[in-house]
């Protein structure tokens, strides 16, 4: 795998940068994030976890989300790149999955299975603390990075911190239990919005969820907006309630 | 699954503060003072979200908390009211710093009812709210880290009895297969988002359908949750 070329990490920088105005939705960011990541290095995929007030690794974005890697981030609640990355709070980089059942029994099977062949961990810090973790999965045995490349993405993990510190007064550091709070609840929100839509348009929640995307980019709005107003009040979404539904859920 | 980080060890203590208050007392009151216990403040309140969609106090630890938490809704603003807009916790370590640009109203009332700090958690699950807690200090401070995780157990907690109070048939000392407590797993908020749109209800009302269902076919909620996302299994009674 080539390192990065100077001018691919300058358009991801200006675009974050161009990203972070007043009215940005995180979750929205924290995705093209992750697009990023795994688009720069050739990956095969890259998701975000963050940490909820037990110290439990929650999935929050990813490059896709399909059903088998939503689980591997998942699986990390105990074992894994991610787990280990932030623990430590150093990155775990180019590790072989089939080399790798002893360090993680569980996670390391199932990764391979998937489809992948190596991964890689970059945590997300902020000053002392390990706020969660970046995922990288690829398909090179040999692992995907070259020793140029590791700086390059821990800035990416980075950039993925200051995006959930984006408030005027981050001084404080309550503002970031609030951040990654509300960070939380707005990936189970559209978790319920992928059920939901998945319902009523008879598709997975793996498409239900490229089909939210997909609204919220043609209409300019919010992914966490949309995905909200689906499950609370979707007659007020035109063209996302099927024309001719099943059902149809009351205001809430 | 298993809880990371010693999370069961805090919704135990949780349990059994709760439980150490005066039976006589309503349980959301209960609550409130073993909130305030828990986490060293002078008083806790809950406030929930009503039929017609608008907040309001439902229990408080004690009368003079009462009339602090009423303020917000006299006043039109306040911590209760902003974490229920924003689905997120608000956390002021000083009320003095919050009557600048937050509270200009609010702040200055509290503080004469001697409040100095106030921490507000909503009561919610995705789209689903149900309401917010709030514990009030008399001195200003952050809550460390073991009183922010305690105070998050209190929220969870709270959630799972609001929603047992509004389900008759459900005992919160049922088979204890807590809504929150068995992971956020992508598939069970899904099944909730599917459940809604099978009967036609509010994502709250889907919540409390799913958890009425297992706990009557004394199944697990994440494996109801599983059949629902796998289509194997609808809540509305009709084929997949």
């Amino acid at each position: 795998m080539s390192t990065v070329s100077a001018e691919r990490l300058a358009t991801i920088f200006v675009e974050a940068a161009d990203t972070l105005v007043d009215e940005f939705d995180l979750l929205e960011f924290l995705h093209m994030l992750t697009d990023r990541a795994r688009n720069l290095v050739g990956a095969a995929a890259a998701g975000l976890m963050l940490a909820d007030e037990h110290g439990r690794l929650e999935f929050v974005a990813g490059s896709d989300e399909n059903v088998r890697l939503v689980e591997l981030f998942q699986l990390q609640n105990d074992q894994g790149p991610c787990l280990e990355a932030f623990r430590t709070g150093t990155s775990v980089i180019n590790v072989d999955l089939a080399a790798a059942a002893a360090r993680w029994p569980r996670f390391a099977p199932r990764a391979a299975e998937a489809g992948f062949r190596s991964v890689h961990a970059f945590p997300l810090r902020l000053r002392s603390q390990v706020i969660g973790a970046l995922n990288i999965f690829g398909t090179n045995a040999g692992g995907d990075f070259e020793p140029d490349d590791v700086p390059i993405m821990q800035a990416l993990a980075d950039v993925a911190t200051i995006g959930l510190m984006q408030e005027r007064t981050i001084r404080r550091n309550e503002v970031l239990t609030e951040q990654l709070q509300g960070a939380l609840n707005s990936r189970i929100i559209i978790e319920q919005a992928k059920g939901a839509i998945a319902q009523i348009h008879g598709v997975t929640p793996d498409e239900a969820f490229l089909r939210i995307r997909a609204y919220a980019r043609n209409n300019n709005r919010r992914l966490t907006e949309v995905a909200n107003l689906i499950v609370t009040d979707l007659p007020s979404l035109p063209g996302m309630a099927p024309s001719n539904g099943p059902t149809t859920p009351p205001r809430s | 699954m298993t809880s990371a980080n010693g999370e069961g060890d805090y919704r135990s203590t949780v349990r059994h503060l709760i439980d150490g208050q005066p039976e006589h007392l309503d349980v959301l009151q209960r609550v409130c003072r073993a909130a305030a216990e828990g986490v060293s403040a002078s008083g806790a309140g809950i406030c929930v979200m009503t039929a017609d969609g608008t907040l309001g106090v439902s229990a408080t630890s004690d009368e003079a908390i009462g009339r602090t938490e009423e303020l917000q809704f006299v006043l039109g603003e306040g911590p209760c009211i902003d974490a229920f807009a924003a689905r997120r916790p608000v956390l002021a370590a000083n009320l003095a710093d919050a009557a600048n640009y937050r509270w200009p109203m609010y702040a200055p009332a509290a503080h004469d009812n001697g409040v100095r700090a106030v921490f507000a958690f909503p009561l919610q699950v995705g789209a689903a709210r149900l309401g917010v807690m709030d514990i009030f200090r008399d001195r200003v401070g952050p809550l460390t880290e073991a009183e922010l995780r305690m105070a998050f157990t209190f929220a969870d907690v709270t959630v799972e009895m609001l929603l047992d109070t509004q389900e008759e048939k459900l005992k919160r000392d049922g088979n204890g297969t807590g809504l929150l407590d068995v992971g956020h797993r992508a598939e069970l908020f899904q099944a909730q988002g599917m459940v809604m749109m099978q009967l036609g209800v509010s994502i709250a009302e889907a919540l409390l359908r799913m958890r009425a269902y297992a706990y009557s076919e004394n199944r697990r909620l994440e494996d109801v949750a599983r059949d629902v996302v796998n289509r194997t299994l609808r809540l509305d009674g009709h084929k997949e």
